[in-house]
Parts: structure tokens; sequence; C-alpha cells
């Protein structure tokens, strides 16, 4: 690195370097306000997404079928809340606080994945979330890993290593019911119905109608686009439907000879849109949770601060 | 001087807020040096080695924890990379590898 | 032949203490006043959940009837539990559940403390193991008594109001039985009365700690060791087993 030297580089440009070279940008680096504010708005998204996402499944967590099960899952969500924390300290790194990023998130003015605005009707749900919206993240993760902003690199690398058990937990779950009772196996295709569409489009727009996918490819904070993590998803999965004898809902899912990979049918974004702008099952559900247990929780953050001035 | 992180003014206590950041080190096995592995916020030091430890060893990932309030840490900042870190560059004589030895000796 | 019929008493008391418990820890799941403390909580649920698993798997083998810990915790109706009642009390705020949290987690760290000492091979083992997880929690639980109590007006008002709330379940939790009393004597239960007088003075030091009061002496609820609950057990059973009620011929 000395023989660059840097002293005679601008932050530009060594910015450029670095981007270029594969070499991670750190928070006190110089670096362009927009690749700042891409990195805000992506990782405070990423970490309301596991801190709301940790309801669904909460939803379940006291009426487990057996206590192994209660045990995974409360360990899971929990995990859940442990990565929202990772990631808001990584975001934190680019200079604004947890306080902030919460007060967007219940304000509206930042996001959180779609995904977790679908209800989780049945225990079935449990292992379709665990098996294909875990799975979905997990892909998109581990690309993440190779995200240029350090920080964000390195939560990724520790959340895709705890991580490793949730999508088996979610599978386990669906292949135990596809081959169970009747009944069960009906709650298991039932779940996969309604969360495959929801599960692709996890990944976003097509690539020519994601406005912001040319900037974050060159700044490499993305390393892959999504049509391409959105495939890597489906072939991978589609076998592991058929190991359980569940069907993908989609009647156009074909392998193709020719590309190497399964074709698949048209996306609803009409639907994906409505759910982002705020008129899924669940968003407003999902919000007010956040604010309730947020106010709730005032008088005893006024109490520990209190406490922690007068005592250390 | 500023913190590793950014110039910032950090939470006020006697507020409604989620607290200081408090950055996490822990020791994963006896003999081994206390490494960097993240942070967490809390109120107070008993809260921070608390949450220290249900946010970072839940998987038995060590046996000893500091936690050191990010607002105290000083860091040095990337335009002094040449100052401080380049002039090492031709102390090679710290090395061991730099000295000769005569052949056939041993144990040195 | 009797010792095994006690100490079969003695077991659900246990098992069902921290299975309960566990389940109303777990209803803080994304409801914590911060992240870090979400963690906190559901992780104290967890150790309770495998204490729990550990009991009714030693409750299975010894009463060998080919149940499994699951049997225990879903096929059982509300007068077949034998969790103290303070367990059960509903969550209500932050300090409801910290000063619930408080008077137990003291308690099992005494009883687990002179269980130590049982000539019950398990009982002893299963103390030792869990008296490590209890010290934790009691450190948790009592630091936050101490931070509230010590925290703002709000605060102290409140965390008082928990404490005295509260209070007329703890007597519940030193109750005995013939069974258990048999036990004691035998050397395979701990000494009640003993682990009162632990369960006081730590008790008073925190809350001294934390410039509360100790509430008057009151009138203690009692009957969770003939199975007499409060409503409350009733909808936390409906929830906990549901699915095991609704698919009885199912496996999860």
């Amino acid at each position: 690195m000395s023989t660059l030297g840097e002293a005679t580089m601008t932050g530009q440009e060594l910015f450029d370097y670095k981007i270029e070279n594969d070499l991670k940008i750190e928070p006190k680096d110089w670096m362009p306000e927009d690749y700042r504010k891409h990195l805000q708005r992506q990782m405070s998204q990423h970490a309301h997404s596991e801190v709301i996402g940790m309801q669904p499944e909460g939803n379940w967590i006291l009426r487990a079928p057996s206590l192994r099960a209660k045990v995974i899952l409360l360990a899971k969500v929990q995990d859940e809340a442990g990565h929202g924390q990772y990631l808001y300290s990584a975001a934190e790194t680019l200079g604004k606080t947890r306080d902030e990023f919460i007060n967007e998130l219940q304000t509206g003015k930042a996001k959180y994945s779609s995904i977790f605005n679908y209800p989780t009707l049945t225990w079935a749900d449990m292992g379709a979330v665990g098996w294909l919206v875990d799975g979905a993240a997990i892909v998109n993760q581990v690309s993440l890993q190779r995200t240029s902003y350090g920080p964000y690199s390195r939560a990724m690398v520790k959340i895709c290593k705890e991580e490793s058990f949730h999508q088996r937990q979610g599978y386990e779950i669906m292949a135990q019911m596809a081959n169970g009772t009747p009944e069960q196996k009906e709650m298991a295709q039932d779940a996969l119905n309604r969360f495959w569409w929801p599960s692709i489009m996890m990944f976003g727009p097509h690539d020519g109608d994601s406005p912001r996918t040319g900037n974050a490819m060159k700044w490499k904070i993305k390393r892959e686009t999504n049509d391409d993590l959105r495939q890597q998803f489906i072939d991978k999965t589609v076998a592991q439907a058929e190991v359980i004898g569940l069907t993908i809902p989609d009647p156009d899912l074909k392998w193709n000879e020719e590309r190497g990979h399964y074709d698949f049918g048209k996306m609803d974004w009409d639907e994906f849109w409505n759910v982002v702008n705020g008129n899924g099952p669940c968003n407003k559900q999902r919000l007010q949770h956040h604010i309730d247990a947020h106010k709730n929780g005032s008088w005893v953050r006024k109490a520990a601060n209190a406490y922690a001035e007068k005592n250390g | 001087m500023d913190s590793i992180y950014y110039d910032k003014q950090f939470n006020k206590m006697s507020e409604d807020n989620q607290g200081q950041v408090w950055e996490v080190f822990v020791q994963a096995k006896p003999g081994l040096a206390h490494k960097h592995v993240g942070n967490i916020q809390a109120m107070g030091k008993e809260m921070a080695l608390q949450n220290a430890r249900d946010m970072y060893v839940r998987r038995k990932e060590g046996i000893s924890i500091w936690v050191v309030k990010l607002e105290d840490i000083v860091a040095s900042s990337p335009e002094e990379i040449g100052s401080f870190f380049d002039p090492m560059d031709d102390k090679a004589y710290r090395q061991a590898t730099y000295y000769k030895m005569p052949e056939g000796a041993k144990h040195i | 032949m009797e010792t095994s019929k006690n100490l079969i008493k003695l077991l659900y008391r246990l098992g069902d203490n921290t299975l309960i418990y566990g389940q109303r820890l777990a209803e803080w799941c994304s409801n914590g006043p911060t992240l870090e403390e979400d963690v906190a909580l559901t992780n104290i649920s967890l150790d309770n959940f495998g204490q729990t698993r550990a009991i009714y798997s030693h409750l299975a083998e010894i009463e060998n009837k080919g149940k499994t810990e699951d049997d225990y915790a879903f096929r059982r109706n509300e007068r077949q539990f034998y969790n103290a009642l303070i367990v059960e009390r509903p969550n209500g705020h932050f300090g409801d559940t910290i000063a619930r949290g408080f008077l137990f987690d003291a308690f099992q760290l005494h009883f687990y403390q002179e269980l130590t000492k049982s000539n019950n091979e398990f009982l002893a083992g299963l103390a030792a193991k869990s008296l490590k997880e209890v010290q934790y929690h009691v450190r948790h639980s009592g630091e936050w008594v101490v931070r509230l109590g010590d925290g703002t007006d709000e605060s102290k008002e409140k965390i008082q109001k928990s404490i005295n709330d509260m209070w007329e379940f703890t007597g519940d939790m030193f109750a005995t039985d013939s069974a258990i009393d048999k036990l004691t004597e035998e050397g395979v239960a701990p000494n009640y009365n003993l682990v009162k007088e632990k369960w006081t003075k730590t008790v008073e030091e925190v809350l001294y700690r934390a410039t509360l009061k100790k509430p008057e002496d009151c009138y203690m609820q009692k009957g969770s060791l003939s199975g007499l609950h409060s409503e409350f057990l009733g909808h936390l059973l409906g929830d906990m087993q549901y699915l095991q009620r609704a698919y009885p011929d199912s496996e999860w």
C-alpha cells in the first residue's frame, strides 16, 4: 500500500483505485456522497428486514408443536434480532445512529423487505419461510460477503456463518410435513403456493427495471444482479422441492438445456409494488407492532440511561 | 481527534435512545488475545457486559469479554497512513530474518 | 416405589416451572425495549426450555410409559400442571416481567444451589448445570430491578408496584406437599425453609440497592401443587398445545 503514495492521490482517486482492485472501503476513508447514501439506505433496509422479519416467525413460537421445534424457532428468531443489531452497527459507521435509522423506519422513510408483509397462517409457513425466504436471503447475503464496504462485508460473513442452520430448519419442517398426514402435506403445499412468488420477487425488479443497480454494481456494493441471484435461487430450490414431493406453483417452470438454467413464469410486479407501497396484508400491522414495542420501551430506556448517568 | 467511525455527537444519557455504542472484544480460548468482534449498544457498564455476552457468545464463542465505550477509543486517520506507518518500511533490522547466521548454528 | 412416585411429583413441579416461565418469556420476542434486551430475554427463555426438556425426558424414563418430553408439555390439562403460580403471571409491562423474573430467578438460584447436594444423581446433575444458567438470569433481572428502582421517578414507581403486585405469589414457590416433604427427609429434595431464608436475603439486598421497599407481609396465594391455578394458565396452554391437540395423529 505504501508504494501508492496516497498523499498524492485525491480521495476520489484512492476510492476508485480501491474499488478497481477489490480493496475494502473503510468507515473513515473518503467516499462519494452517493456511495455513502446508497449504503445507508441498503444496509438500514437490510437491518430493518431482519428486525421486522422477527414478527411473522414470532407469530408461531408460542404455538410450535414440539419443544424441539420451539427452541429451534426461538433461537432462529433471536438470531434475526442479533443480525439486525450487527447490521445497524455496521450501518452506523456511515454516520447515522441506530435511533435515526429506527425513526426512518417508523416514519415510513425507510423500507424493509416486502416478504414480511405476508401473514404466516399455518405452522407449515414456518417451513416455507425458513426454506424459501431464508434461502433467498442467504443467496443474496453470500454474494454480499464480497461487497466493497468493509463493515458490511464483515457483518455478512458473520451472518452467513450463523444462518447456516436457518434454511435447514425450514426445509426440515417442510420435509416432515410433506411426508406426514394428508392434512400436513396439504398445509405444506399451501404454504409453498403462497410463499413461492413473493420469495422469488425478494431479489427485486428485473435488472432493466432497477435504476439503482448500475451504481451499486459499479461501486461493487452489489456483486451480482437481481436476475442472476434469482436464477441461482430457483435453480437450487427446484430440486429441493422435488426431493420432498412438493410442487412449485409455476406451470412454466422447466429446465432449459441451452441456458443451463430453469426457465420460469412471469412474476406479478403489480402485486409486488402494491405491497411495497403499503397495501400488503400486514404492512400496517408490522409497523404498528414495531412502533408499539418501541413506545412501550421508552420509560425503560430512559430509566436505564438515567441510572447509567448516575452509576456508570 | 475523532472517533473510530465518524465525527458525531454521541447519544446523550437521560434521554430516550438506544444507549451508547460499546465495542466488544472476546477471548476465544485461554492464552489467546482478546479479539474485536463488533459492538452493542447499552446503558452503562454492567448492561454493556451483559449485552455483549448475550449478543456475541450465544454459540460458546468465548471465555472472556471486554467492552469499551466507542467514544473512548482514539483512532489514527486514513490521512496518517503515510506518516504513521511508512517509516517502518526501512527498518528491516527489526525482523529476525534480517540477520545472517553462521552455517550450522542452531536454536537461535 | 413410593420414592419414585414422590420424585415424579417433584419432577413435574420443576419441569412445569421452567416450561411455563420459558413460554412467558418467549412472548417478549420482538417486543423488547431494545434489540439487545430482546435477545437477552429470549436467551433466558431458551435456557428454561432446555431445563424443561432435560426434566421431562428424565420423567419419561422413570415413568416408563412410552411417553416423550412433548407428551408432558402438550398433552396435559390445566389441572395436571404443577408449576408455581408466579411463573404463569402475565408479562404485563417490562417492569412486571422483571419483577416476576427476579423473584423467581432468585428462587431458582437458591433452590438449585441446595439441589446440587441431592443424593439423587439426576437432580444433582441437573442442578449443577442449571445453576450456571440461573446465576446469569438473576444477575440480569436483579440488575434491571436496580436500574428501574434507581432510574427515573416513573420507573421507580412502576417497578415498586410490580414487586408489590407480584408479592402475593411468592409464597407458593416455597410450597411443599407430603410427597416433597418426604423427599426432603430422604435428602433428595432441598430444605425449602433454607431456600426461603437465602432467597429473602438476596431479595432484600437487591431491593436495598434498588432503593425500593420490601413489600409488607401479606396473604400468600396457594394451590399450585394441587393443580389449582389462575385463569391465565388455561390460555397459555391453549396457545401452546393447539397444534398437538388439533392434529393428535401427526408428528412434527
